[in-house]
């Protein structure tokens, strides 16, 4: 009896290997919103990173002749009180929150994925220390946090962007992505193929980075562009408080800040393209974020 | 029209449950007409039924059995209209119900009759009931919707409808909720719940094969003897079938969506008339003969219900396939009341085509008394604290898993370690995998106490097959990465030629082509997963291998294919298998000796053919009795004794011997101290003291 | 019961102390206090003897861990003490505050309640009919809404549409109900908005989980009635993780009265904080922030037992 014979009736099917296009082509077509998402966070960010290319003014020069102008075919969203054109200071204003949205999101994440790993990892005392603090952490609102930090820090500009700033939008992020990151990590330890790579005598190092991590990378991608989002909301609250970026900088909350009632009477416009702007940000990452779930949720794909 | 019913029932309310005869034939209550089911999903069309036709007498038992996607569920639900919407959609067919077609009634209509004139109890007892309703909430639920009783008449009623499917304490389990009861008191709550407006047909979906094999025998005689005593036809849909021959009367036979063989018990299982039905009951394991050599296996895979191959649905996989099978054979009769869809069941049936496998040698001699000891296990203990409840201040009690284990394994030798759930055996094989602390005792292989820092060696040759072929396999490698890591890891091969080469040779050994080798798990299907975890175990070059349930997660036919594949590995390589499993005729096949646990202790541990010959502990006597066996003639000659009781909970273990509580044999002193494993013939041990050395 | 409450009070215990370490002796890793800022902030040239004893008179001198235990000590006769920019009681700068935020977080709670539980469970029942698509459109646009964008457009649209502002003075609702309200329907809207986005997703989910279940297909094999099976096996499931995120939420909005106050310009504490951080008065931060902390706590303690009350699983022990 040959252990090949059940199979060799069966003829080799031919099978392309999913390449990056491919898979952003499936993702598009089974994902229209999230692709929908994705292209208009990219078409923002271009927008940003053209800014100087593409904005009809300075973003910062006051001209007093042209203060609280409608919008016209000069200043095609109207100008604010002191004469600044509002669609240059929207293009500029994409740069600021798409950085700090990026990177913020980015440190937040990935400290707090790094700190569920190890939580879940190690286990003991030191899972129960690190998530006594996170719970401590999740239970403020991230805004609060956020001024928690700004507090205690103030200012640090560095090449232009407040560091600070950064870090006290990431640092409310990390408890919130190192519980999530911690519990996937905790079912995955307990799945049969790490147990699988343990009894084959593998090293802690290649079970964690081998087997673990890339099972991990899903979690990790969906929080990711999901705090993008809440980090492009997050700092737009805080320079509409005053506490982040500051003037002259061109930033979306900063727009709206301040802003008296005089205002809403007479440069309605000066009010509602800022935060259209800030609106469409965040729905667009927040779409891509969900889209992504239901893409690389294990569970739709299983079976 | 209800009335006369509930009277009746009253009267024969007896707690004694006397099974009373065969039914007499009677009129069709129940009567299917060419019923098609489609389910209409994004990826496309399954057909899950296909003109799917048969009927149910008053009384009658029939099975309906098929392996997993072969459609006996959905023939289920769409006789209920209960086919998950709006995918799930009956697109041709009839259902005659007393002369009514059910299909075709309004859902209000149909909602009357549901719970009144036909039930169902469905397979997952622990997800069947709502956990935030009582007991009593939901057993009067069907009482008052549809016999418009008040509050009072029900809970009496209901207390009557406890007490007949022999709960004790029957007011006291009206106000208890669902996590308060065991599984098996689970089921025999639903079945209470189907019984409740004296239906006249059971529907029952795989209602025990979430159940440990002595709680599955206590459900399925309730059943039966009800089915008996009220006349009620009952709809048994199962795979096991061990299960039919115990308890049909009437067997169809389902495969890739289309009824193969309809016919009483005895014709289906003496003289099979289709393919499919051969090598379903060729291809298990039997308790009732001793072991024969290899199990004869249906070879390949059912077809994908989205693209159905033209002709016979199994002519692809028959042994006996001839031209003609490119046509659909139709399901006609073969003799009186025995139908088959094949074009060659005449010659089955006579016997002309010699279907039924002939014994093959048998490869497996018991393995040699006097091979070198590999494995020692010594006074094995794992305990663990549970938290009794949430919060830290709640108290902890501890569970002893597994308490006070000794046993050893010889070279080439395979010890089958067999139990229902929670009795420890799975925590053994993790605690030899070293994959768990344990307690107490040691882990000895190849003289290296495995628990030792330097055994690391030892620990590589000691290799594992889990049961679940989901979450077994990385889902982020292909399957070279997984076969070909530990080639890299160990450097067992110097470059990525050799190693590719290796990995090729390791899927040949298993019966994978070649090209598999780029796949990734979700692309396989359970069979093939299950053959690369083999693949991936022996490429670390093991001695031992820890099978922890291997093919418990498999379809009948497929299991037939990886015992078949470890037994050739074992012959070949030389391998020493610990194999845990529930299912006795499995271990049986695969076992040289097998040892039968309960509740983190070994209860006898002999030589197989001593062993199934000669059982003499009670609760392995009990465990045998319990297995039904797939020939409905030996069944009818059985008195099966059933196991009185629940498993006991792992925390509150009974004093003395594990068992007493539910033993027959039972006496005062069995619960005074724990009896020791004892030698009572050559090489077969027994833990009970009522046991006498022979 | 009684001692299952008790129990878990006790447990919050270890659980404010934690957050009262955490964040007072975050605020004071980076040196540098409020007093410099107060005192020198308009380049007035100051003493160092007047700088310390301002800094003697709010207990500054001190060593840290005095510090800490001080507050603490305080915090328990509800003397937390003086804030560092007024030098006034910070009980008493916030219990002005109090009502107002207090009343606008709970109108906020029940808006969104009253909006989100019906809508969420209608969607799911009605997957992909015109009123589950407006519940998505409505959460995800809920969600990507800025809460002090929202305020404006509202005050911009009640301009537009009545010509007519909400008024400033805050008026206690015992005093005068009308105007109380028409004052704070408003900022309870928008902070309400979000909360509902996030409980209808949840909702939604939730009924769409729990009509999957087994025990609602053996209900309709019982022959009940479709409005029966969801409302009595499928509505008390699903309210379990409704629940949870109503009770999270609602300790959450505090974050969103931070902006919306600023917006309807409230003198509620929220924007009492906004204030404290930019003045870095780390004394009246700390007391806010522990006030949110022990509302978080204590919701989550309401939900408990509320899950307890409803879920037979639960058991108090």
């Amino acid at each position: 009896m040959k252990l090949g014979a059940i199979t060799t009736s069966v003829s080799v099917p031919s099978r392309a290997r999913p390449t990056g296009w491919r898979k952003m082509m499936q993702f598009a077509t089974t994902q229209p919103l999230g692709a929908a998402g994705l292209v208009t966070a990219l078409v923002m960010a271009i927008a940003g990173a053209l800014a100087p290319l593409i904005a009809p003014y300075n973003p910062v020069a006051i001209s007093f002749s042209d203060m609280l102008a409608p919008p016209s075919w000069e200043h095609p969203l109207g100008t604010d009180n002191f004469g600044r054109d509002i669609l240059s200071r929207i293009l500029y204003g994409a740069r600021t929150a798409i950085v700090m949205g990026l990177v913020s999101a980015l440190i937040g994440s990935t400290l707090g994925a790094i700190i569920g790993v190890v939580s879940a990892y190690f286990g003991g005392v030191v899972d129960l220390l690190i998530q006594r603090v996170v719970d401590i952490f999740l239970s403020l609102p991230i805004i609060v946090l956020a001024l928690v930090v700004v507090a205690m820090l103030g200012r640090n500009l560095v090449l232009g962007f407040d560091f600070n700033l950064i870090l006290a939008i990431s640092i409310p992020i990390v408890p919130q992505v190192a519980r999530v990151v911690r519990s996937s990590a905790l079912s995955i330890r307990e799945m049969a193929y790490v147990d699988a790579a343990r009894v084959a005598g593998y090293s802690t190092r290649r079970i964690i980075f081998r087997h673990m991590a890339p099972n991990l990378m899903a979690p990790y991608l969906i929080m990711l562009t999901a705090f993008i989002a809440q980090a492009i909301l997050l700092e737009a609250s805080l320079s509409f408080l005053g506490l982040g970026v500051t003037e002259p900088s061109p930033a979306w909350g900063l727009m709206l800040a301040g802003n008296a009632v005089d205002f809403y009477r007479q440069a309605p416009w000066m009010i509602i393209f800022p935060g259209l702007a800030i609106s469409l940000a965040v729905f667009s990452f927040n779409l891509l974020g969900d889209s992504l779930r239901d893409w690389l949720d294990p569970k739709a794909r299983l079976r | 029209m209800i009335a006369p019913n509930t009277l009746r029932m009253e009267k024969s309310a007896s707690p004694g449950l006397v099974p009373v005869g065969p039914p007499s034939p009677g009129r069709a209550l129940l009567t299917v007409n060419d019923l098609h089911v489609h389910f209409v999903q994004a990826g496309g069309v399954t057909r899950a039924v296909e003109g799917v036709s048969f009927s149910v007498r008053q009384g009658q038992i029939l099975a309906l059995v098929g392996e997993s996607g072969c459609g006996k569920s959905a023939t289920a639900l769409a006789l209920m209209r209960l086919l998950a919407r709006p995918a799930g959609r009956v697109v041709k067919g009839e259902v005659l119900f007393d002369g009514v077609d059910l299909l075709k009634l309004s859902e209000a209509e149909m909602r009357e009759r549901r719970g009144r004139d036909i039930s169902m109890i469905f397979q997952e007892p622990m997800t069947s009931l709502n956990p935030v309703l009582s007991i009593g909430e939901q057993l009067m639920e069907p009482l008052i919707a549809h016999l418009g009783m008040n509050k009072q008449a029900a809970r009496a009623r209901s207390i009557d409808l406890l007490t007949m499917v022999g709960l004790t304490d029957p007011e006291r389990r009206l106000e208890q909720y669902p996590h308060h009861l065991s599984g098996g008191m689970r089921q025999r709550v639903m079945i209470a719940m189907g019984l409740a407006c004296n239906p006249k047909l059971i529907i029952a979906d795989e209602p025990t094969t979430a159940l440990d094999v002595t709680i599955q025998a206590q459900i399925l005689e309730l059943m039966r003897d009800l089915s008996r005593r009220l006349n009620i036809a009952l709809i048994i849909i199962t795979h096991n079938l061990g299960i039919v021959a115990r308890y049909a009367d009437s067997v169809n036979v389902m495969y890739a969506a289309r009824l193969v063989e309809r016919g009483d018990a005895d014709a289906i299982f003496a003289r099979s008339s289709h393919p499919y039905t051969v090598g379903l009951i060729d291809s298990i394991p039997r308790l009732d003969r001793p072991r024969q050599g290899r199990l004869s296996t249906i070879e390949g895979m059912p077809p994908d219900l989205m693209a159905l191959p033209a002709g016979c649905r199994f002519a692809p996989r028959c042994p006996h396939r001839v031209d003609k099978c490119d046509h659909d054979p139709s399901l006609v009769a073969v003799e009186p009341g025995h139908l088959s869809a094949c074009w060659r069941a005449g010659e089955l049936v006579t016997g002309a085509l010699q279907a039924r496998a002939t014994a093959t040698d048998a490869l497996l001699s018991i393995g040699p008394a006097t091979a070198p000891v590999r494995v020692t296990v010594q006074e094995l203990k794992r305990h663990f604290k549970v938290s009794a409840g949430r919060g830290w201040f709640s108290g902890a009690a501890t569970v002893k898993a597994v308490d006070g284990v000794s046993f050893d394994i010889r070279q080439g030798e395979t010890l089958g370690l067999v139990g229902e759930s929670g009795c420890g055996k799975s925590t053994i094989g993790r605690a030899i995998l070293n994959l768990d602390a344990v307690t107490a005792g040691s882990i000895i292989i190849d003289g290296q106490n495995i628990a030792d820092k330097r055994a690391r060696e030892v620990r590589r040759r000691t290799q594992v097959i889990f049961q679940d072929p989901f979450s077994s396999l990385n889902p982020r490698m292909s399957v070279s990465e997984i076969i070909g890591e530990p080639l890299a890891v160990y450097k067992f091969e110097p470059d990525a030629q050799r190693i590719e080469a290796r990995v090729q040779e390791l899927l040949g050994q298993v019966g994978l082509m070649p090209y598999m080798a780029e796949r990734y798990p979700h692309e396989l299907s359970g069979g093939q997963r299950q053959r690369v975890g083999i693949a991936r175990a022996l490429a670390l070059k093991p001695s031992i291998i820890v099978c922890d349930e291997p093919v418990s997660a498999l379809d009948v036919s497929i299991q037939g294919q990886i015992i078949n594949l470890l037994d050739e590995l074992q012959q070949r390589l030389g391998l020493t298998y610990l194999f845990i499993a529930h299912d006795l005729a499995v271990v049986r096949h695969i076992s040289h000796r097998v040892a039968v646990m309960y509740l983190g202790r070994i209860m006898e541990l002999a030589d197989r053919d001593e062993l199934y010959r000669n059982p003499r502990h009670p609760y392995t006597q009990l465990l045998l009795d319990a297995a039904p066996v797939p020939d409905p003639v030996i069944e009818r000659g059985r008195r099966p004794r059933v196991a009185k009781g629940e498993l006991p909970s792992p925390i509150n273990q009974p004093k003395g011997c594990v068992f007493s509580t539910r033993c027959p044999m039972a006496t005062v002193e069995c619960s005074q101290a724990v009896p020791a494993l004892r030698q009572i013939a050559d090489g077969h041990y027994v833990a009970c003291i009522k046991v006498e050395p022979c | 019961m009684l001692t299952y409450v008790a129990k878990r009070l006790l447990m919050t215990i270890p659980t404010l102390l934690g957050a009262a370490v955490l964040i007072f002796f975050m605020l004071r890793v980076v040196p540098g206090d409020v007093i410099e800022v107060k005192l020198r902030g308009d380049g007035a040239s100051v003493t160092q003897d007047v700088i310390d004893a301002e800094r003697r008179r709010l207990g500054l001198d001190k060593p840290l861990p005095e510090q800490f235990t001080s507050w603490i000590a305080g915090l328990t006769r509800l003397d937390p003490g003086l804030s560092m920019w007024t030098g006034k009681p910070v009980v008493d700068e916030m219990s002005v505050r109090l009502p107002l935020s207090i009343q606008v977080a709970v109108m906020g709670a029940l808006i969104a309640t009253l909006i989100a539980v019906p809508m969420g469970t209608l969607s799911a029942l009605y997957r992909d009919s015109p009123i589950d698509y407006l519940l998505r459109i409505f959460s995800l646009v809920g969600l990507a809404v800025p809460a002090f964008w929202f305020g404006m457009v509202m005050i911009l649209l009640l301009l537009w549409l009545f010509n007519w502002l909400p008024p400033v003075i805050y008026t206690p609702f015992h005093v005068d109900p009308i105007a109380n309200l028409s004052q704070l329907i408003w900022p309870a809207l928008v902070v309400g908005i979000r909360y509902a986005a996030v409980v209808a997703r949840m909702v939604r989910s939730s009924v769409i989980e729990v009509m999957k279940e087994d025990y609602i297909r053996t209900a309709r094999a019982k022959g009940l009635a479709e409005k029966v099976i969801i409302i009595r096996h499928a509505m008390k499931n699903a309210m379990l993780p409704a629940i949870t995120v109503i009770g999270l939420e609602f300790a959450f909005l505090m974050g969103g009265l931070v902006v919306t106050e600023q917006v309807f310009n409230l003198n509620g504490i929220g924007q009492l904080f906004v204030q404290a951080v930019a003045h870095r008065d780390f004394v009246l931060v700390q007391n806010i922030v522990m006030f949110i902390a022990a509302v978080f706590v204590f919701t989550n303690l309401a939900v408990d037992l509320l899950y307890a009350a409803i879920d037979p699983r639960i058991r108090y022990r």
